[in-house]
């Protein structure tokens, strides 16, 4: 019981026998609480995980100690303050006699593209090579350059261990800014024009939301929510509204809408103003995944700029994830930006009504967005005359594994996997033939070979047991074994689920040993997996069983089962 | 809105906001929900996922708990699907987390065995947790733990004590106390209600005691704060095996940390458990040290005969010599009313005096007086829980997170659910961390901010003209009066910033309602009286009071403080308060009582020591209190007890002040018997007895009957309710009219005014009116009144005392509480950082605390929410008895003495004394 009290903020009960602090802190801490004059959590709290990652960037870990006076300083209790920073894997909370963090720490991907790419040895090699042990970490969404490392926030793609070594020996681990189109060059081509017409009440909101209806646009981070619809809905409750943008793009193999901000941002931000304006919200966040710090450091600059040109009148809060995939759950990411853990909320109400601080509030990915002005512009039938095999639209599909050329491809919707990989990424790798892929990540279930000429949507592969979700198609080959990669899949559910209800928290670790071994106990893990589909809050714990499925549907024999009839 | 729909066939209608779950019990389902607690306040978590139920059209199945229906919603709660995901969470938890049985309510083993669930299919994968068994009290095995959220909501959302949380993520998701602290070494506040939450036993009390299966529960009262906590005494083999809180109106099922683990005190072999009489010859010093483990240096042990005719005939011995006057009695605010009431009458009739107090002179006696003398009523006016309904709450001079957790607990619900708080203290506390604002004035200057917050409202133009004109008498003098009061002049005064006091002024007029509670930070300055006049015009200006969630709320220390002096154990009153002055009134009780009365009222806690120490008065006999510790002064008060030709004392312990006693009567305990106590709610509360009084140890209504019937009263009492319709009837205005002691056995808890047996008591006083003469409430001005000893060069800082959370008042009972004593288990005083370095003292060092009356000793404790310059010491240590040191000068009003201020001096001290304590 070393823990110094002086930690507490219950100062009636600071108690010197068990104190180690200094006068010099508790005065300190004293005068941080006297600083802080006026309880108002609703303007503060929400700011905890920015100011953790403060902390955490100045000193790559987080002591107790700097907790503790954070704590104080936000009149936030110890537990809370302690629970939040413990459930995002990207922060280290540490005793206050560990050692300094390691200044050049190097995490190594173990996401499906990169895992078939040798990861496993890579970080077995970089261990080697710089004689330090490598953090393992869930995909970074650098799948098109597998495998992936970071070095501190320096991303190494594709990685070797030489590589690795050299930016640990020379402190490379700042990340670089992508090189993207900036707001005067946006301005320059007449972006912020559309959004400029709306504003001056050239277009109309019902206008607009009736243009993307025509289009039957859909939220492309995963859902499939018609977009339209959403927008109305959140303009018929009352104000104020906010509008937020998901840019915690986690599902493995998905790197899209790094591909959006790295191509052209302000697209992404004027579809984004837009949905404010059609809206009525007069703030909005853009929530992006910490793995994107140099994403994060471009943005930063390119809404500074907005800011300056006066575009708008909306104030963009850029928020900054902490390395938790199930803040790519639209309700979890809400809690996240309230600064509290990752929880899902249970629905209903839906975030259209009960959202962001408890207001009515329009959630949409950064894809989505990125389309919008798009097809205001060109008109709804443009968007429709897209399509294959009696699909609409265009979609953006990361394509990554066993391919010659994997990259974000723009493809009509309904494409198959088969036109994906030959027409776009270059065909399959050199000596690998297509055994399996799976659509959508992670969640989406594995598809074998002889299902490569489905039409790849919304919709379409539900009879499969599978479904699109983020358009993150991986392929796996002849080479691949899927039992391994459906293991790797729960192994990462189960680190990935946030614990908050029993089917999932216990469920995904339950899974995970039933599947060690060549043998599967197939009846108990069907069960298995329905509890978990049937009893989860949310779509982690209930897709967390789709690749186990999949598995015992199309490949029985590799885990020791019989084919079904 | 009622919602009709379909559920497992049958047409089912659910109430507004019912969801499926409840409507479901309701129709007799069983459904397992274990994250589900249906308490007050602790919502639903919807996470454990066992009450699954299928909904016609999902995709998933919905967790019933939290799920409302809707209109021709289709529900089937014994469908496979359900069926199956029910089971599989079960089993699920059971793999892991069915161990040895830890509770004897294991709700999780009680799940699986009704879903005829055998041992789990699924191997082992938790990590094993060490069982954590730092806190004396309770134990934490997370092994156990199903992360139902039970205790989180407990400590967060009911208790508000923000200690217990969920840290990391997943399957590595577990129960933390602060950033992951052993339990005992964490803020927790110890109130347990975690471990009344948790329903696998992963907390549970203390050495196995949640598996002990009591022979009987017996529902009682708390015996410790004004707050009135009900509770239930867990029986066996006649000893209190657990406390666990009660639906009571007062606390919810919510109990502190005294209340859940502070009853052991009753076992204690320090208890006297047969009558002691003083050795002959043996002389009584007031220096002198009596080990209560081995008193027969002064004492021997007599038979019940013995010692009773001694103590009769020596306060017989006294009044024939010297006359009623010279005999005094104190009874206790911790003992029940009929107690009260016997003890004043035994003075009035028996002694021919009216001598006789308790401690209430030593906490509220000056807001008494100020509430006399403005509103003409002193308890009061709404209760705590109307905190709930309260826009805006005032706590001054009161720390209600440590001297009335569970009170503090509801004002910190209401700042959740949107209140605005504001807390007036020199010192910081845990409630500050809730407070809109938190004024820290320098100590003493009460009045100055007081009248500044008047003169801003003043200013402000936010006066209520119509109430004032209404209801109230005498504005015009002290709205002329507070044009001395400019707000930047007091605001320097008090060292706060102007601003603060307009903000909180404008904060207080303008709310809808606003509610004040105070304690004995207001109340013991010389200038108490006047303190609490301010609050009280601070009421009236404004309009705040008469209304539910206004008003004025002395928060009432004692279990029955509020019940003692109802019950006329106070020298100026008789039952409900008829002045002694009034004809009427001694005509009226004369008669009841068979004697005529005394019209002078009597002397104070303070001037009965007083005049001890002067050889006016010459015998006493004390009930219950502990004089030796708790007065001021203690080197003078303990004088005065040795100089008494006669003392007799009954209590439950040897205590400091049965040192100097001639005769020591062993009372009993309050789980030991039967009465009644009335909360500083104005609620009247039955409390029943547990178990037996140890040995020879009696229900001290029997010893003071005894008492009376031996100094020549034809006393006849069959019992505690006989006594209590006495006392009823002999108050007036009846108001306990419509609390016949049936009803209190029936119902438990009765508050007043109460005027027929069929009724609710009344909750808020002065709706209408005030019952003065013309039922108006009348403004009475302050003047500053410096406090009696402020700082020199001598003494340059200034000790202020109080109370600890672990410990009771004098330490009497909860010293000896194995649990309590361990939580705080030394004398300390708490120093702000700066003065500590200042004297070179490291946190945990020695320190001497030294007044102009005397010296004591004790550790250190950095307290960072103390100002520089101000030194506070809780009054419970008898190895450091800090009312050595107090001042005690008195409020000319309430005679109350000034235990809030006096001038200290702070120095390093040597090490502490390794060996027992020097007497």
């Amino acid at each position: 019981m070393t823990r110094a009290m002086w930690y507490s903020t219950d100062w009636s009960r600071a108690r010197s026998r068990t104190a180690t602090a200094t006068t010099a802190a508790i005065r300190t801490l004293s005068e941080l609480a006297r600083s802080v004059p006026v309880y108002d959590p609703g303007v503060t709290r929400d700011l905890l995980l920015e100011r953790l990652h403060e902390i955490h960037d100045a000193h790559g870990q987080i002591r107790h100690r700097d907790l503790a006076t954070l704590c104080a300083e936000m009149r936030i209790p110890l537990a809370e303050g302690y629970e939040v920073a413990t459930f995002y894997h990207r922060l280290g909370v540490v005793r206050d006699d560990a050692a300094p963090a390691d200044p050049a720490p190097v995490r190594v991907c173990d996401g499906v593209p990169c895992l078939v790419r040798g990861a496993r040895d890579l970080g077995a090699g970089i261990e080697r090579a710089t004689d330090r042990s490598v953090r393992w970490g869930p995909c970074i969404g650098q799948c098109d350059r597998a495998p992936a490392i970071e070095v501190g926030a320096h991303v190494v793609a594709p990685a070797t261990a030489d590589a690795a070594a050299e930016a640990v020996r020379n402190g490379n681990v700042r990340a670089t800014p992508p090189e993207a189109v900036a707001f005067d060059a946006y301005v320059a081509r007449g972006g912020y024009a559309l959004l400029r017409s709306c504003l001056a009440g050239e277009r109309d909101p019902e206008g607009v939301i009736a243009t993307l209806d025509q289009a039957g646009l859909r939220g492309l981070g995963g859902a499939g929510f018609p977009t339209a619809r959403k927008w109305r809905t959140v303009r018929s409750f009352p104000g104020p509204r906010y509008v937020v943008l998901n840019a915690d793009e986690g599902e493995p193999g998905t790197f899209k809408d790094r591909w959006c901000f790295e191509a052209d941002p302000h697209r992404v931000l004027e579809g984004l103003l837009i949905g404010c304006w059609a809206v009525g919200a007069r703030e909005c966040y853009v929530y992006l995944r910490d793995e994107y710090a140099g994403i994060r450091a471009m943005l930063a600059r390119e809404i500074a700029a907005l800011d300056a040109g006066r575009v708008s009148p909306v104030r963009i809060h850029l928020r900054r994830g902490a390395g938790a995939y199930v803040c790519g759950e639209e309700s979890a990411m809400l809690e996240s930006i309230e600064g509290r853990r990752g929880y899902p909320r249970h629905r209903p109400p839906y975030a259209a009504e009960v959202g962001l601080f408890g207001r009515p509030t329009l959630i949409q990915n950064v894809e989505t967005m990125y389309w919008v002005p798009e097809i205001l512009s060109r008109g709804p039938e443009w968007w429709r005359s897209h399509g294959r095999q009696g699909r609409g639209g265009l979609r953006l599909f990361s394509l990554s594994g066993r391919v010659r050329r994997p990259g974000v491809y723009v493809a009509p919707a309904g494409i198959s996997v088969r036109e994906l990989i030959d027409q776009h990424g270059g065909g399959m790798e050199e000596g690998h033939a297509l055994a399996a892929y799976l659509p959508g990540g992670a969640a989406g279930g594995i598809l074998p070979a002889s299902l490569d000429g489905l039409p790849l949507d919304f919709d379409t592969l539900q009879a499969h047991g599978a479904f699109i979700g983020s358009a993150a198609v991986i392929v796996l080959s002849d080479r691949d074994d899927v039992a391994a990669v459906a293991r790797e899949l729960m192994r990462f559910f189960r680190d990935e689920s946030c614990g908050q209800c029993a089917p999932c928290r216990v469920g995904t670790e339950k899974a995970l040993t039933l599947m060690n071994g060549p043998r599967w106990n197939v009846p108990l893990v069907r069960e298995l997996s329905a509890t978990m589909a049937d009893a989860s809050i949310c779509g982690l714990g209930q897709a967390a069983p789709n690749p186990v499925l999949s598995v015992l549907r199309f490949w029985p024999e590799a885990v020791g089962a019989e084919r079904s009839p | 809105m009622s919602v009709t729909f379909t559920l497992d066939g049958r047409t089912v209608t659910a109430r507004d906001g019912e969801p499926i779950l409840d409507v479901a019990r309701r129709e007799g389902l069983e459904i397992p929900s274990l994250c589900t607690l249906d308490r007050d306040g602790y919502g639903r978590a919807g996470n454990c996922r066992t009450c699954a139920v299928e909904v016609e059209g999902e995709r998933a199945l919905a967790a019933s708990c939290i799920r409302m229906p809707a209109e021709d919603m289709r529900v089937r709660t014994t469908s496979a699907r359900a069926l199956a995901a029910r089971r599989g969470v079960l089993e699920l938890l059971a793999a892991d987390r069915l161990g040895a049985r830890l509770t004897r309510n294991d709700e999780l083993r009680a799940a699986v065995a009704r879903e005829g669930l055998g041992a789990s299919r699924f191997a082992r994968t938790a990590h094993r947790i060490p069982i954590d068994a730092s806190h004396p009290a309770m134990s934490v095995d997370l092994d156990a733990c199903i992360l139902c959220t039970r205790c989180v909501r407990a400590c967060r959302d009911v208790q508000v004590n923000d200690v217990i949380g969920v840290a990391g993520r997943g399957h590595e998701a577990r129960i933390v106390f602060d950033m992951d602290a052993p339990m005992g070494a964490s803020t927790c506040v110890s109130c347990g209600e975690c471990v009344q939450a948790c329903p696998t036993g992963a907390l549970s009390l203390a050495n196995g005691a949640s598996l002990i299966e009591p022979d009987r529960e017996v529902p009682s009262v708390c015996a410790y704060c004004g707050v009135g906590c009900q509770v239930s005494y867990a029986v066996k083999d006649d000893r209190i095996v657990a406390v666990s809180g009660r639906e009571g109106p007062a606390n919810a099922g919510r109990l502190c940390v005294k209340g859940r683990f502070g009853a052991d005190y009753i076992a204690h072999p320090d208890r006297l458990t047969v009558p002691l009489v003083r050795k002959e010859g043996v002389p009584k010093r007031a220096g002198d040290h009596v080990d209560p483990r081995a008193p027969w240096t002064h004492f021997r042990t007599a038979g019940w005969d013995e010692a009773l005719d001694r103590a009769a005939s020596g306060l017989t011995r006294v009044r024939d010599a010297h006359g009623g006057d010279a005999l005094a009695a104190f009874g206790s605010a911790k003992g029940s009313n009929e107690e009260a009431y016997l003890v004043q009458k035994l003075v009035r009739v028996g002694f021919g005096s009216n001598n006789v107090d308790h401690c209430t002179r030593l906490c509220h006696a000056s807001s008494v007086a100020a509430l006399f003398e403005g509103i003409a009523s002193a308890a009061v006016s709404n209760p705590f829980a109307h905190a709930a309904q309260a826009e805006v709450i005032v706590v001054i001079g009161a720390n209600p997170a440590v001297n009335h957790p569970v009170a503090a607990t509801f004002m910190k619900n209401a700042v959740k659910a949107g209140a605005k708080l504001v807390v007036v203290d020199p010192r910081g506390q845990t409630l500050a961390r809730y407070a809109t604002h938190m004024l820290r004035p320098r100590p003493g200057t009460d009045v100055a901010l007081l009248n500044a917050l008047m003169r801003a409202i003043v200013d402000g133009g936010l006066v209520n003209e119509a109430f004032i004109r209404e209801r109230t008498n005498g504005w015009a003098e002290l709205r002329a009066h507070l044009a001395r009061f400019p707000v930047a002049a007091m605001a320097a005064v008090t060292g706060l910033r102007p601003e603060e006091i307009r903000e909180v002024a404008r904060l207080y007029a303008s709310a809808r309602t606003a509610m004040i509670f105070w304690g004995m930070g207001i109340s013991q300055h010389v200038h108490g009286t006047d303190n609490a006049r301010c609050l009280i015009a601070l009421a009236l200006m404004t309009g705040q009071i008469g209304r539910p969630g206004t008003g004025l709320h002395p928060l009432r220390g004692q279990n029955n403080v509020q019940g003692a002096s109802d019950a006329g154990l106070i020298p100026m009153f008789f039952p409900g308060y008829q002045r002694v002055e009034r004809d009427d009134a001694r005509d009226r009780l004369g008669t009841l009582w068979g004697r005529e009365l005394r019209a002078e009222r009597g002397l104070t806690v303070v001037e009965i020591m007083d005049a001890a120490y002067a050889g006016r008065i010459r015998g006493m006999y004390i009930v219950g209190e502990n004089p030796a510790m708790s007065d001021p002064d203690l080197h003078h008060a303990r004088e005065a007890l040795a100089r008494l030709d006669h003392l007799v004392v009954q209590d439950l312990f040897l205590t400091e002040t049965a040192a100097y006693a001639d005769v020591v009567l062993p009372g009993s305990s309050q789980p030991e018997k039967l009465g009644t106590y009335t909360s500083t709610d104005r609620r009247v509360q039955l409390g029943r007895p547990a178990v037996p009084p140890p040995g020879d140890a009696r229900h001290d209504w029997w010893i003071i009957h005894e008492i009376g019937r031996r100094i020549g009263l034809p006393w006849s009492y069959a019992g505690p309710a006989e006594i209590y319709e006495e006392m009823r009837w002999s108050m007036l205005p009846p108001v306990l009219a419509g609390a016949p002691w049936e009803r209190l056995e029936r119902e438990g808890a009765v508050t007043y005014p109460v005027e027929r047996p069929d009724a609710p008591g009344e909750d808020v006083l002065f709706r209408d009116g005030f019952p003065t003469a013309d039922g108006k409430a009348r403004f009475v001005k302050a003047d500053i009144v410096p406090p009696d000893e402020p700082p020199d060069a001598a003494f340059p800082m200034i000790l202020t005392t109080g109370r600890l959370l672990e410990h009771w008042h004098t330490g009497s009972m909860t010293r000896r509480s194995r649990v309590l004593d361990a939580l705080e288990p030394e004398a300390v005083a708490f120093v702000s950082p700066p003065d500590l370095e200042r004297v070179g003292v490291a946190p945990g060092g020695r320190v001497r605390l030294t007044t102009r009356r005397g010296a004591i000793e004790l550790s250190a404790r950095a307290d960072a929410g103390l100002p520089v310059g101000v030194v506070f010491s809780p009054f419970c240590f008898s190895e450091a008895a800090v009312n050595f040191l107090t001042n005690p000068a008195l409020d000319p009003f309430g005679k109350i003495p000034e235990l809030k201020y006096c001038a200290v001096r702070l120095e390093a001290a040597g090490p502490a004394p390794t060996g027992p304590p020097e007497p």
